[in-house]
């Protein structure tokens, strides 16, 4: 995937040795711009491929898609070395997951509940890890990961490395207390760490400028004395760059940061949820910015990309995601001793 | 043997284990520039300084998630909550993440850390500041959960605690932070998970842990006076829970009284009862007693709040039914 990891190999035919840059001009910038596109196209596939298994009841339980939100996660994480860097997110969680590195095929068997998935058929969708990548969930309660990205934190601040922390979560998470005493506890101790809101506008069925006090989240952190900004997150050049000056920032100065990332989800809240709070104006307008859209149409225009070049990459994708599917099909139940594993140490 | 208080066992296991390791590091309101609300942590913050003796705002739902983020990554925390009421706060960071995150992730995640404080009643301070938080943090897989009664359990215990790759709820209680007892000079580890037998008796089995175990004591000298011989279990530990230890006693001695210094409904010590009649049933020779908080919540005067709690003549009257004396 994107980002060179620790050490682990690349991921079932995903991964490209060379680390993008953002650096512009030339090769550089064509390879970094098809890698991201790469990566949100291999993401609505497989978001596209879990719910055609989740209709066929092969996986079950809340699944929340991703579909629409691309490019969040693939320019947020593209501008991490997870060598050092760590990612937390909440229940919506499979993008991250793979734009961190995570093996598709054990993020499918994982939706399955497989013993090869990547947390032994115990996580399921809202509890994707890949802990050798620094992707530490994957989290099920609304906010109360934010504190534990803050904890990740205070790690790398204590040990003195050079990583920092990027904490995501929804428009439904900015109002829990764990959120605000984070931010106040990161600013206290000079923690570096981008927090940042992937507002998708609804929180499950209810719109977010009906239950906050602001329309504009990216004035949350002022309370707490903490740069906020809000970025397209249907363009994922902008979210990379914006995450890219907050990341170096923490890096080099210890401080934290928020960032609001406007974005949208084609798909209702989980699997069950028709969405019908919302028309299907306001659905087709957002498709029509479609973050994979808005980055294909930039490339052709400035001849980084060709239609055919984009099939292929594509057909790719439709391919890794029918092998994730297979691989999950054809992998064992976990046995049923293994419920007493995993408990404690 | 030196004879130190409780606190003082405390800290020193705490500026032992962190003199040993760079890792370890203390955490929460009061714990650094005050030494402590209860003064478990003093002189930590001059030795070991703000990096590793960290004061936090009152933001207990924040400062103990933040603690077990840190855990996930190789720090082994200690979290001191000023007392286990104020973890209601953080109830959600202990259930859903410190006692979740190794098993959702597969194994992948250890969450190496303390939390401790004062559990149960004290004196004078009325339903909010009085509760005991043994059940619901014992119903919890994923936890540990310990409650030592003598200084020389609580320093031996603490330090097994801190190196222990699980999240580890630590028991203590105002009221014991000033008692006494011998400790040794020399390094020393007590085993989670291992009861102790604090006085050997043959006609009944009283079991308990943590400050009601002087209560305990006491009773078993009353019925001693009176002429029945009363075995004293100390748990030491709930979760991992020493069941050996205590069929054996129960085997032995064929009748039970259980002390908890809780709410009896759905209780540890209700669930501990359970675990006694039903391993036990061909040995007893009485349905086994608990001896619980009354089901109220603690009032403010002092006549009412003992009246709530285990008694040395709650607990003897108790063993008389079981030994229908």
């Amino acid at each position: 995937m994107a980002d060179s990891t620790v050490g682990a190999p690349s991921s079932a035919g995903a991964a490209p040795e060379k680390k993008p840059t953002s650096k512009t001009s030339g090769r550089d910038e064509k390879t970094f711009r098809t890698e991201l596109l790469r990566q949100m196209l291999l993401i609505r596939r497989l978001e596209e491929k879990s719910a055609q298994m989740y209709g066929l009841r092969k996986i079950g339980g809340f699944c929340h898609l991703y579909i629409g939100q691309e490019a969040v996660a693939v320019g947020a994480v593209a501008a991490l070395d997870l060598k050092d860097d760590y990612v937390l997110t909440a229940y919506r969680d499979h993008g991250h997951a793979l734009a961190c590195g995570m093996d598709p095929k054990a993020m499918m068997a994982e939706l399955y509940g497989r013993q090869t998935g990547c947390s032994r058929g115990k996580g399921g969708s809202m509890h994707m890890f890949d802990v050798d990548k620094h992707m530490l969930g994957g989290n099920g309660i609304v906010g109360a990961h934010i504190p534990l990205a803050t904890g990740v934190a205070l790690k790398i601040k204590y040990k003195k490395e050079n990583g920092v922390v990027l904490c995501f979560f929804g428009d439904g998470a900015i109002h829990q207390g764990s959120f605000h005493e984070s931010l106040n506890l990161a600013k206290i101790w000079d923690l570096p760490i981008v927090y940042i809101c992937e507002n998708n506008q609804y929180g499950m069925g209810t719109d977010f400028r009906r239950v906050s006090s602001v329309a504009d989240f990216s004035k949350m952190g002022v309370s707490y004395d903490i740069p906020g900004s809000q970025v397209d997150g249907m363009n994922v050049l902008k979210v990379h760059a914006a995450v890219k000056e907050a990341a170096d920032g923490a890096r080099k100065e210890h401080q934290p940061s928020f960032i609001e990332a406007l974005t949208y989800r084609y798909k209702g809240h989980s699997m069950s949820d028709p969405a019908t709070y919302r028309t299907k104006e306001e659905l087709g307008e957002y498709k029509n910015q479609d973050p994979i859209l808005i980055l294909k149409a930039q490339m052709l225009k400035s001849k980084q990309l060709s239609n055919e070049e984009f099939d292929k990459i594509d057909v790719e994708c439709k391919g890794i995601s029918n092998e994730a599917a297979q691989f999950a099909e054809d992998s064992p139940q976990p046995a049923i001793e293994t419920l007493y594993e995993d408990v404690l140490v | 043997m030196p004879v130190i208080a409780f606190r003082q066992a405390l800290k020193d296991a705490m500026d032992e284990e962190m003199a040993r390791d760079q890792n370890v590091i203390l955490m929460g309101e009061e714990v650094a520039q005050y030494n402590g609300a209860y003064k478990v942590s003093q002189g930590l913050l001059d030795k070991y300084g703000p990096e590793r003796v960290i004061d936090t705002p009152i933001t207990e739902e924040g400062f103990t998630g933040v603690g077990i983020g840190a855990a996930m990554v190789g720090l082994r925390p200690i979290v001191e909550w000023m007392t286990l009421n104020f973890s209601a706060q953080a109830f959600d960071q202990v259930l859903n993440n410190a006692a979740k995150l190794r098993h959702m992730s597969g194994g992948q995640l250890n969450v190496p850390i303390v939390f401790r404080g004062p559990n149960g009643p004290a004196e004078y301070l009325s339903s909010q500041h009085s509760q005991s938080f043994q059940a619901f943090y014992s119903h919890i897989p994923g936890l540990k959960v310990v409650a030592p009664y003598t200084p020389h359990d609580a320093k031996g215990m603490l330090k097994s605690a801190i190196r222990d790759d699980n999240p580890v709820i630590f028991l203590e209680n105002e009221m014991m932070y000033a008692w006494k007892g011998e400790v040794p000079e020399e390094e020393y580890l007590v085993a989670l998970g291992k009861a102790d037998i604090k006085r050997t008796g043959e006609e009944v089995t009283l079991i308990s842990f943590s400050k009601p175990m002087q209560t305990v004591l006491e009773a078993a000298e009353v019925l001693e006076k009176e002429g029945y011989s009363a075995e004293v279990l100390d748990l030491r530990s709930l979760r991992p829970l020493d069941e050996e230890a205590v069929f054996a006693s129960v085997v032995k001695t064929n009748r039970c009284v259980i002390i908890d210094n809780d709410w009896p409904m759905a209780s540890f010590g209700s669930y501990l009862g359970w675990l006694i009649s039903k391993n036990c049933f061909d040995s007893l020779d009485a349905p086994v007693e608990l001896v619980a908080m009354e089901d109220v919540p603690m009032p403010y005067n002092h006549n009412l709040e003992l009246a709530v709690q285990p008694s040395v003549e709650k607990i003897v009257t108790a063993a008389k039914r079981v030994m229908y004396v």
